[in-house]
């Protein structure tokens, strides 16, 4: 069995235990609800093998919540080490536990929780927008998903099962290789990204084929909606960046596995080479994150100003620029690697040309308000907290670029604060505007509103009283993953940035228990309409939620915000009168049978269990022709079923 | 007139909330430069928050003003839905942030040209020169010119421009001071090189900024800035002592440990920074295959 | 709202607005149009790899450089026989789609064949450099030799094995409209492949082989 034993399972470390325990008690139980309940088969037919974009969307939206939920335990769990791990206390953390915490966070939050919901949202959302049915490839768009919860799957068991990296979220280095982690940790982190990678770039490629082919009928680029956009922009970097990442993972892979010397110290081994790659990657990444925000905060702002969006084709060009411009800045992630005063220039001055795009985006937003009636739903108060607080991420960022000034903040708890601004107030907030506006869509029937004021609240506070005392602490000289500290003056500004974390937690239970409520009085607050908003883009004029087919007839579109010109022109509530029967892809076990054997395989080779491997690959690979021979099925829909849907659809009411 | 006004609107909020801080607590780091190159880097933050500030903190007053102003219970707001292009908005909103950044670009090329790590300071004093070495996890510092050498601590007379030579033995490391300034990685088998200055005598803690494993959160350093003859009492007395950095001492020394005390080595090897070099990174001799 | 003045309201033309719009692209086009961009990707991953040579090729550590590492004739057979894959592969495809099953059953198994020689010369030359302890573990120039064109060896290799059971698939159930496009998606494959080994070719050994 390789380097697996019974030694593997942490029985001396009571906090791994407790959460191991309660990990599996809790999987347990749902397995036990589903099996008792009989629901295996809705289970299966439903949502284990859909190749529906909206099912997809959903599952990917559900793996992103679970796992902020264990992304912000390990934060919970630092901010209280910190908080009292002044001067000679130890804190109840020891570093070796502390250090995987740390990297377990940062791997989780960016890999399994801020990309899935990402992704999950523009799963759902940008076939409805587009007018169209299905993404390019469904069956590839429900492979994508299983391989992305696989990678998320291995992060966890390593909970339970051996011990995760203990190198921060990039595993840099020559910390990173074997020589200096000679456990399985790392090797956790590099197969999970690995196989999720596969995934994220097959599903970018999907997305970014969609867009550029699949659109319905009269919608020309200049009238695809401003989420489709940036979709776009964010899914062309990342059939760009992500294959970088799987060169660059595979290298060290090579190096631990075979013996190689890519950044090793020896044989002549390149570490800073690493950095370039990696960072090469990882700033398109984290554009990759913010680009389907804006998106949302641009179909948020429009829609409940009750007017067009301000500026359709700068926002269009800022986003392309800021998809190119992504690409060109990476070393201002290591400024002070001692590259020189002319290349540290350039990359500084690139990154704050960034700046240039972006800020013409918060303009464009602000003008959108100017003459707006600005209706305060829950989305909006997100849209506005963003608008406030990712400002302020940005000026630390440009800040930054300055190299003198990142010579001091470089790796400070000041960078922790601001890449920390920038991703809760861009994505997280646009990832929850986005949430509480197409959950009617998806689901048919709206949240609860106070609970998601509350939520919104919880959270926007909680963001300032966490983090603005680290922006000081960096100031002060505090640097970033440590685990005690010997200035007891720091206590005070880490004990505050802990209660803003508690008010975080306050933030998540409120969502949890808007979702539980909302479900419980689903019958009053039904979306009868498909329309609760008074929306403009083409996903507001289906039923909530939209019927499989999504469109009986693709609609014609003729200008940009095609429903609201729709609505304007009287045409919104018409039914054609001819239906013709159309096909859509049947399920299919592919996504869950490959994800499986990917489990398999890639627990096998980071406990070095070569036969287990081997036979892992293999069937994985047989799947994969299996599949490849037989014929895809397809369903049909008659046109006599669409008449009736149609027929059965209730008088769409009036617009607000 | 109104630039002026509003560039020390921006400072005076920066510059209180610094008094209060430094108030407040003994070394702020970064907010308590201690030499040329650390006031000159404040000096850039202060500048570059400020020249921001004009730009983004009227954005926030107008998201939250317009906000307010145009919610759909006001009925005096004005609804204006044909709002949606203007070629001369366009032209402000693209101009407003390439004028900053236009500005900022020309801090951070002169900035970054003057603040370069390996550019020599100017002073009267003469420079003196120091090897710096991270290992795991702690801070060795050669005096390669006076034959001594310290751990975890690292003396230096006043007003003379130090030259640093930095290494790793083992994992990646980073070498910072808060108050005299620049941070600079330290990589195995590579040297980078790093210029500081204390301006005053006084004692500055020194960390490791770039994590190296279990025992980094103890890799703690003190500088002590000593004027001229107490530095050269200092190197009298260090010179005085028993142990000797050879290739032993140095084998023993780098075995992991955490916590270290301070220690000062009376004799050091000439070779004993290629020698590390070399362990660190090890290299077999050129090639001599031909074909 | 007309169309054009919504169109003329964000400062777009209605020509231009509509550009674009004819709906959504055939299926066989959709398929293309997917598999070029996962290839463009595919040519990415490799640009990171032949980045990586470009840093370490000279870091031999004192053990085997290029120069007396390389045999430039094997080299130009490898070539020779994979560009002549992809005519072969060329011809194939087209046959195909005019349903001349056995010119594309011949030319498609001259694909094979070619492939699996430029395999076997390069396992050859992998096997021999393993044997004189010039392997991916001894210096960084040589993991970087090993896994540039080493991916590009398995890239052939899953090549063949697609070729191979595409063939069993059109002579178990013919030429069906998803087979063709799979038989599309094939070809633009191989000959991607053909482009990323003159870039090898040129960039590693041609270059190598004068150090």
């Amino acid at each position: 069995m390789g380097k697996l034993t019974w030694a593997a399972i942490p029985l001396d470390n009571p906090i791994q235990m407790g959460a191991s325990v309660f990990v599996m008690v809790f999987i347990g139980s749902v397995l036990a609800i589903v099996t008792f309940k009989g629901w295996w088969k809705y289970l299966w037919s439903e949502w284990l093998t859909t190749t529906d974009h909206k099912r997809v969307g959903v599952m990917y939206v559900l793996l992103a919540l679970l796992m902020l939920l264990r992304g912000f335990v390990d934060a919970i769990m630092m901010r209280s080490q910190l908080a009292i791990a002044a001067g000679s206390a130890p804190g109840y953390l020891p570093p070796q536990h502390y250090d995987q915490i740390f990297s377990a966070h940062g791997t989780i939050m960016i890999f399994f929780m801020a990309m899935p919901f990402m992704v999950g949202l523009m799963n759902f959302v940008v076939p409805l927008q587009l007018g169209v049915r299905d993404v390019a490839f469904p069956v590839l768009n429900a492979v994508s998903f299983w391989l992305t919860a696989t990678g998320a799957l291995l992060v966890n068991v390593s909970l339970v099962i051996g011990e995760f990296a203990r190198t921060g979220w990039l595993a840099y280095p020559p910390l990173s290789e074997l020589q200096f982690s000679p456990g399985v940790g790392v090797d956790y982190y590099l197969w999970s990204l690995q196989i999720a990678g596969v995934g994220t770039l097959l599903s970018g490629i999907n997305l970014v084929t969609t867009i550029l082919k699949l659109r319905a009928p009269g919608m020309g680029y200049m009238r695809m909606p401003v989420f489709c956009w940036t979709a776009l922009a964010s899914n062309l970097l990342i059939v760009a960046a992500f294959p970088i990442l799987t060169a660059t993972l595979g290298m060290l892979l090579l190096d631990r596995y075979i013996g190689a010397h890519f950044f090793t110290n020896d044989g002549g081994g390149n570490a800073m080479l690493y950095f370039n790659l990696i960072w090469a990657w990882g700033h398109p990444e984290v554009y990759i994150l913010i680009l389907p925000a804006f998106g949302v905060f641009s179909e948020v702002i429009a829609t409940f100003t009750g007017k067009a969006l301000f500026g359709y084709r700068s926002m269009v060009m800022a986003t392309m620029a800021i998809c190119i411009l992504s690409f060109m800045v990476w070393l201002h992630h290591f400024f002070t690697m001692g590259a020189g005063a002319n290349v540290n220039a350039f990359f500084g001055i690139m990154t704050m040309i960034i700046a240039i795009p972006t800020g013409v985006k918060v303009f464009n937003w602000l003008f959108t308000l100017y003459g707006g009636r600005v209706r305060f739903e829950v989305p909006v108060l997100w849209a506005i907290g963003f608008m406030v607080t990712f400002v302020i991420g940005g000026l630390t960022g440009v800040l930054m670029a300055v190299p003198p000034a990142d010579f001091v903040l470089h790796n400070s708890v000041f960078l922790v604060a601001h890449f920390h601004n920038v991703i809760i107030g861009g994505v997280l907030f646009g990832a929850m505007a986005g949430y509480n506006y197409w959950f009617p869509k998806v689901f048919g029937f709206t949240l609860d509103k106070r609970l998601g004021q509350l939520s919104f609240w919880c959270w926007l506070i909680g963001f300032y009283v966490a983090f603005m005392p680290l922006y000081v602490l960096g100031l002060f000289g505090m640097t970033r993953r440590m685990q005690h500290y010997a200035n007891t003056e720091w206590q005070p500004y880490l004990i505050v940035a802990e209660a803003g974390a508690i008010l975080i937690l306050c933030g998540i239970l409120a969502t949890i228990a808007q979702l539980v409520v909302s479900i419980r009085s689903r019958a009053n607050r039904r979306d009868l309409s498909g329309d609760p908003w008074d929306g403009r883009t083409l996903e507001w004029s289906t039923t909530s939620p939209p019927p499989r087919y999504n469109f009986a007839v693709l609609p014609r579109v003729e200008s940009q915000d095609a429903f609201a010109f729709m609505k304007a022109s009287g045409t919104a509530g018409e039914f054609p009168e001819q239906y013709e029967s159309i096909e859509l892809p049947g399920n299919s076990p592919n996504g869950f049978v490959t994800a499986f054997f990917a489990v398999i395989t890639g627990f096998a080779l980071i406990w070095h269990i070569w036969w287990m491997a081997i036979l892992g690959i293999l069937c994985a690979l047989l799947t994969l022709l299996a599949f490849g021979w037989i014929e895809r099925v397809n369903v049909e829909i008659s046109g006599e079923e669409l008449a009736r849907d149609a027929r059965a659809r209730m008088p769409r009411a009036e617009p607000v | 007139m109104r630039m002026r006004k509003t560039w020390s609107f921006g400072r005076v909020p920066a510059a209180c909330g610094t008094a209060l801080l430094l108030e407040s607590c003994r070394s702020v780091g970064v907010l308590d430069p201690q030499g040329p190159v650390s006031a000159a880097e404040k000096l850039i933050l202060f500048n570059a928050t400020g020249i921001m500030l004009v730009v983004v903190a009227p954005v926030i007053l107008l998201t939250l003003a317009f906000a307010w102003w145009y919610r759909a219970s006001n009925k005096r707001a004005k609804f204006r839905p044909e709002l949606v292009y203007s070629g001369s908005i366009e032209l402000v909103v693209w101009a407003i942030p390439a004028m900053v950044v236009f500005l900022l670009a020309g801090v951070a090329w002169i900035g970054a040209h003057e603040l370069d790590p390996a550019a020599k300071l100017q002073s009267d004093s003469k420079p003196l020169r120091v090897e710096v070495v991270s290992l795991d996890w702690k801070w060795l510092f050669i005096y390669p010119d006076l034959r001594v050498a310290s751990v975890n601590q690292l003396i230096v007379p006043v007003g003379a421009p130090i030259e640093f030579a930095l290494t790793s033995a083992t994992v990646m490391n980073a070498f910072f001071i808060p108050q005299l300034g620049t941070q600079i990685y330290t990589m195995p088998g590579m040297t980078t090189h790093l210029n500081l200055m204390a301006d005053r005598a006084g004692s500055y803690p020194g960390l490791s900024s770039h994590f190296s494993g279990d025992g980094f959160s103890d890799m703690q350093f003190m500088v002590q800035a000593l004027p001229g003859a107490e530095f050269d009492a200092w190197l009298e007395h260090a010179r005085g002592g028993a142990e000797v950095l050879n290739t032993d001492a140095y084998d023993e020394l780098a075995k992991p440990t955490k916590k270290v005390a301070t220690r000062s080595y009376a004799d050091v090897d000439p070779m004993i920074y290629e020698h590390i070099l070399q362990l660190a990174a090890p290299m077999a001799a050129p090639s001599a295959e031909t074909k | 709202m007309s169309a054009s003045a919504a169109s003329e309201s964000i400062g777009v033309p209605t020509a231009i607005a509509a550009f674009g719009g004819d709906g959504p692209a055939p299926v066989r086009i959709v398929v293309g149009y997917g598999f070029w961009i996962f290839l463009l990707s595919d040519i990415i991953m490799f640009s990171a790899l032949f980045a990586a040579y470009a840093v370490l090729s000279g870091q031999t550590d004192g053990g085997p450089t290029p120069h007396s590492l390389f045999e430039l004739k094997h080299v130009a057979i490898e070539t020779l026989c994979l560009l002549f894959s992809s005519y072969t592969c060329g011809l194939g495809s087209l046959f195909i789609e005019r349903r001349r099953l056995k010119l594309f059953f011949i030319l498609f198994a001259a694909t094979f064949a070619l492939g699996a020689i430029f395999l076997s010369l390069e396992f050859s030359e992998f096997a021999g450099m393993l044997a004189q302890g010039a392997g991916p573990s001894r210096s960084a120039f040589l993991s970087s030799f090993f896994s540039l064109v080493g991916l590009h060896g398995a890239h052939v290799t899953v090549g063949l094995l697609w070729l191979a059971f595409m063939m069993a698939q059109v002579a178990a159930q013919g030429p069906r409209e998803y087979v063709l496009r799979r038989i599309l998606c094939f070809s633009l494959f191989w000959h991607a492949l053909d482009i990323i080994w003159v870039a090898v070719m040129s960039l590693v050994y041609l270059m190598g082989a004068r150090i």
